[in-house]
């Protein structure tokens, strides 16, 4: 089962046991999920479903928002900004497409800069998970508190979980090599692209708040790192370079690129296409560890 | 020292004085004074909640919250100020009795819609003008579609809207399946009768008007 079939059944799991729980849905969605008197379906109102969210923890509930990516936190982001930031309300926004799930579906449909814009608003956790058991742990953990959370589905994932919370080392290269952090479904193609290198390969599916503790005990005495991430590329590299700030490092960050991508096909296409395949990932590391012996 | 009180409607233009400093202001003329002192004297129960949605021009809000004995007098001084529990656009967190923190527009009524899916009977108040933001017609549609019957808006009509809202701005509700009644925003009892018309079978729209016509 991918990350969507699993959010769907633990939502409706979740209306059943807690009846804090409600669910608000913009029509996507609304078929796979199950109808109940805390399922509120308001048609194709975004600005009215993070309104309607933040009514309703307003009154204690825990509310769960899910729509495709752009419409759930791109649309109505300054709902995203007040409703629930500035009125200090918490909410689980769930979001599916990720990047370029859609990628027939073209632009209007994907939203690799969505992590950028929630991470620009303050007090959000921000999981992206590269499982389906991942997706499970982090869900009900977020129902367990009034946070603002956001979790970002894709129908790339990785072909195992990672356990643990924060940055997970995963594979310990020589002293001083090259880091490289690897976020969400990205791991599997970061791994593959690594695997003859002598390099340190960590994961993790929360990039905010990041980890910076983790990144610095990880880290340890190398310079490199490479920063891996399947949504707008940069999007943590600013996180990076303060939590190792007092040390000196250089960063390659790789991700979607910046750009109208006037492309369709297939996500393995995208993916391809922007350097996140392991191919792709392997190339933009040989060069950068090139610019090293210069 | 801060103190807590309830004052009455007489009291408001010494609150008012005292929020802004201004003594020549006709307060009588503010647009929310009325139907704000109404709402909170005669109509809100104890579980009530009211959320304020027009927050631009929270004067009458601040002095009517003073006079309620839900803020301290003494924080109507330095209104504004970089320390003042209270800005130009109130902020729940700094006061809580705010409901909601307001400024931009068209953002109370869907959040009165999420709190009244509930049961709670909520009451929010919105601005002629504040209804061209779109956001508005979404929970006007979804609420009376689904007749969410806790639901009471007060739309303080000054007619200020630029495209205005031909055959009175009522209309749009009633066609979305609301109660409307309008009323004279400056006349307290003719104000009360019109809250007093919701039936609690489907969603309740009071139009203020406060068109100057003295």
């Amino acid at each position: 089962m991918n990350m969507r079939g699993r959010f769907y059944a633990l939502a409706g799991e979740a209306l059943e046991d807690d009846t804090r729980v409600a669910l608000v849905t913009a029509e996507i969605g609304v078929g796979e999920l199950p109808a109940h008197p805390r399922h509120f379906n308001v048609g194709i109102r975004e600005q009215l479903m993070i309104g309607v969210a933040a009514g309703l923890a307003l009154e204690g509930m825990r509310p769960v928002a899910h729509s495709y990516t752009p419409f759930l936190v791109e649309r109505p982001y300054e709902q995203v900004k007040l409703d629930l930031g500035h009125q200090d309300l918490g909410a689980i926004l769930v979001s599916t497409g990720a990047s370029y799930d859609a990628a027939r579906g073209g632009r209007t449909h994907q939203a690799p800069e969505d992590v950028a814009i929630v991470a620009a608003l303050p007090g959000w956790t921000i999981h992206v998970p590269g499982h389906p058991d991942e997706l499970e742990r982090v869900f009900r953990r977020a129902l367990g508190n009034d946070d603002r959370v956001y979790i970002r589905m894709s129908e790339e994932q990785n072909t195992a979980r990672v356990d643990g919370d924060g940055i997970v080392v995963l594979r310990r290269g020589e002293k001083a090599a090259p880091f490289v952090l690897a976020v969400g479904p990205t791991l599997t193609e970061t791994l593959a692209a690594t695997a003859d290198l002598d390099v340190t390969v960590a994961y993790t599916a929360t990039p905010r708040p990041f980890d910076a503790d983790g990144l610095r005990e990880a880290f340890g005495y190398g310079r490199d790192v490479v920063l891996v991430e399947p949504y707008l590329a940069g999007t943590s590299t600013a996180e990076v370079a303060a939590a190792l700030v007092d040390r000196p490092t250089r960063i390659l960050s790789v991700g979607v690129p910046l750009g109208e991508f006037r492309y369709y096909g297939t996500p393995a296409e995208h993916r391809a296409a922007h350097g996140l395949d392991a191919r792709g990932i392997r190339a933009s590391i040989s060069r950068f560890l090139a610019l090293n012996d210069r | 020292m801060a103190t807590i009180t309830t004052l009455g409607y007489d009291d408001l233009p010494g609150l008012l004085t005292r929020l802004t400093g201004d003594e020549k202001h006709d307060w009588s003329s503010l647009s929310t004074l009325d139907v704000l002192w109404v709402l909170h004297d005669r109509v809100l129960g104890p579980d009530d909640r009211f959320l304020l949605s027009k927050g631009h021009g929270p004067a009458a809000f601040y002095a009517l919250l003073a006079a309620k004995g839900l803020i301290p007098v003494d924080a109507l001084e330095g209104f504004g100020s970089f320390t003042s529990m209270l800005g130009y656009h109130p902020d729940r967190v700094l006061v809580p009795a705010a409901g909601i923190g307001s400024g931009s527009l068209g953002h109370g009524l869907p959040i009165a819609v999420g709190a009244a899916l509930t049961g709670r009977r909520v009451y929010c108040l919105v601005g002629d003008a504040e209804l061209d933001e779109g956001s508005n017609w979404e929970a006007v549609q979804y609420a009376g579609r689904i007749g969410l019957g806790s639901l009471n808006v007060v739309v303080i009509d000054n007619h200020s809207s630029t495209y205005h809202w031909p055959g009175g701005v009522e209309e749009r509700f009633v066609l979305e399946g609301w109660s409307a009644v309008r009323c004279d925003g400056h006349d307290h009892s003719s104000i009360e009768q019109a809250f007093a018309a919701a039936t609690g079978e489907r969603p309740h729209v009071v139009v203020a008007d406060v068109e100057d016509k003295r």
